[in-house]
């Protein structure tokens, strides 16, 4: 037994909360106080919980393949998920898909900047003044429980089929969650904490920007998070009614010539983007509510 | 009268500053950049304050001189919380006047800093941000000098949950020291810390005021708190002053240690007006 031998042990258990540090230290033949099917154990277990998520969706992949193969699943109901791939290949060959994904996403955009600029501004005007609310509070709940793709024939009539369509029917479907999250987190911002910045002497525009603004964050995140489903949805809704490019269009465009594999890729894409969106606004809440003791990393559920 | 509040003002602080030197040391020097403030009088002239049909103060008088260090002691519902709120001017009373110094309280005022019995910290502020919220020129360098004052100079770049009870109210004791106020109202600070905490948090007070002169009024239902940090106690019973006592006025009992007979019969005379 060498004399370094209860540091090395220390450093062994120390590591075997990396799991990826483990091999590395395993190849030193110090004997560990822990012992090494204890070890072992602690690193399944590692590795059986990173994988646990994706057994389900990979075993209905590998299903749904074998069964497409085996010719149970005909390619004119379901493509087998090697066509979708194939169709991948084919479609960012031919530079198709990344033209067609883009022109979404720059709706999408448009769409949530117009849309989340107007609901975010009219949530600040009623939350701060009392008579802006009453003015227009009630008609814009009024305006919130019409489902927005009931206009789509009016849309139509008033912007044709053109881009503007679209966009607007964006932006009206994300200003509301935006308008709301944003009306109610800036009225349940810390009566005290306001009281504390008049006693020392913050302006009004200092108020709003240092206390009332970052109290209502959360709640606007949350406005936003939802806003983003919203805006995938009535983006797919309002690309297959009539586009000419985008990827509602490629899928619409593929189901008159029956390529169920790129009906499919336009799911994914939909899917992936949706994904992508919901990730990007978690990371500014993990950057912008760093203060906050639930994002903290590490930190526990409520229950 | 004047003449003779200015004299014992001085002999109080001059006792003060010895009894803190014998029991703690010496306090730190005053930077040279920054000449120790005035504290400032409050006078209040027949002041009323009613909610609706309530009065809550009914015609009250009190001064306050400068650099005095006066504890209000009474019920819950019995006009403290009020008072304090009409001396800064978060609220403005029904009718008479609240002057400090000589400017009557219309509305804010700058010299006046009121320390919640919650620190109020904005959680999204650090604590260096937390400590110079008002901003303006120079805050960075005020607030470390504020921080390095109450004892937490290495705590700037923390967020506030991560901060004790105690250190919280540190921390919010810093911020009304940045705008060097000439009157500091305490609105149960130290209420809900524990006691152990809360005794430091008395001879931190007790030092800064030393080092800093201001005007404290100091509001407890804490009679023992009362008597061992103030010069002077006022009973606030229904909104009118039941009691108006001077702690030690032949300055013979060590602040922060005041006990035994004397201490005990003023501590009785409280509890009974109370």
């Amino acid at each position: 037994m060498s004399p370094s031998a209860p540091t090395d042990a220390i450093a062994l258990t120390q590591g075997a909360i990396q799991p990826h540090a483990v091999p590395q230290l395993a190849l030193q033949d110090a004997p560990p106080a822990v012992p090494a099917p204890e070890r072992l154990k602690a690193v399944g277990r590692g590795l059986l919980k990173a994988l646990i998520p994706w057994a389900l969706p990979l075993g209905v992949l590998a299903l749904w393949q074998a069964a497409a193969s085996l010719g149970f699943l005909s390619s004119r109901v379901l493509p087998a998920p090697s066509d979708v791939a194939l169709a991948f290949w084919r479609t960012l060959g031919d530079g198709s898909l990344i033209a067609n994904i883009s022109v979404s996403t720059g709706r999408a955009l448009t769409g949530l900047a117009i849309g989340g600029g107007i609901g975010f501004a009219l949530g600040v005007l009623n939350a701060v003044w009392r008579p802006a609310e009453t003015a227009f509070d009630s008609t814009l709940q009024m305006l919130r429980n019409v489902p927005h793709l009931a206009i789509i024939p009016l849309v139509i009539l008033w912007f044709g089929i053109g881009e503007e369509a679209k966009i607007f029917l964006v932006a009206v479907g994300v200003a509301f969650p935006i308008y709301l999250n944003t009306f109610h987190g800036i009225r349940t911002v810390d009566r005290g904490l306001i009281e504390m910045a008049r006693v020392y002497g913050l302006s009004p525009a200092a108020r709003f920007a240092r206390i009332v603004l970052p109290g209502a964050l959360p709640s606007v995140l949350v406005g936003l998070r939802y806003a983003l489903g919203i805006m995938w949805l009535t983006l797919i809704v309002a690309e297959t009614i009539s586009s000419t490019e985008g990827i509602g269009y490629m899928t619409m465009n593929a189901r008159e010539f029956l390529q169920t594999d790129v009906v499919v890729l336009g799911v994914l894409a939909y899917a992936l983007l949706g994904k992508l969106a919901d990730s990007l606004t978690r990371a500014i809440e993990q950057r912008a509510l760093a203060w906050h003791p639930a994002y903290q990393p590490g930190a526990q559920g409520v229950a | 009268m004047e003449i003779f509040a200015a004299t014992d003002a001085d002999v109080a602080a001059a006792v003060r500053a010895t009894d803190i030197r014998a029991t703690f040391g010496a306090p730190q020097p005053p930077e040279a950049a920054d000449p120790r403030p005035q504290g400032e009088r409050i006078s209040l002239r027949g002041v009323v304050k009613s909610f609706g049909a309530r009065p809550v103060l009914r015609r009250l008088d009190l001064d306050v001189p400068a650099g005095q260090f006066l504890a209000v002691v009474g019920r819950s519902g019995g006009g403290k919380t009020t008072l304090m709120r009409l001396i800064c001017g978060l609220d403005a009373a029904t009718s008479g006047e609240v002057r400090i110094g000589e400017t009557p309280v219309t509305g804010l005022m700058p010299q006046a800093r009121l320390l919640f019995q919650d620190a109020r910290l904005a959680p999204w502020q650090r604590v260096l941000g937390n400590v110079g919220i008002a901003r303006g020129p120079g805050w960075r360098e005020k607030a470390h000098a504020a921080l390095r004052d109450v004892g937490l100079a290495d705590r700037g770049r923390e967020w506030p949950f991560v901060l004790s009870g105690g250190q919280r109210q540190r921390v919010a004791l810093a911020r009304a020291l940045v705008s060097r106020p000439g009157v500091l109202l305490l609105d149960e600070p130290f209420g809900a810390l524990d006691a152990l905490t809360r005794v430091e948090m008395h001879r931190l007070t007790e030092r800064i005021w030393t080092e800093h002169g201001f005007t404290v009024v100091l509001i407890t239902h804490d009679v023992a708190e009362a008597v061992s940090l103030a010069d002077r106690v006022v009973v606030l019973r229904q909104g009118e002053i039941a009691l108006d006592v001077q702690v030690d006025p032949a300055g013979e009992l060590p602040r922060g240690r005041r006990s035994g007979a004397a201490a005990a019969a003023l501590h009785e005379r409280i509890l009974a007006a109370v």
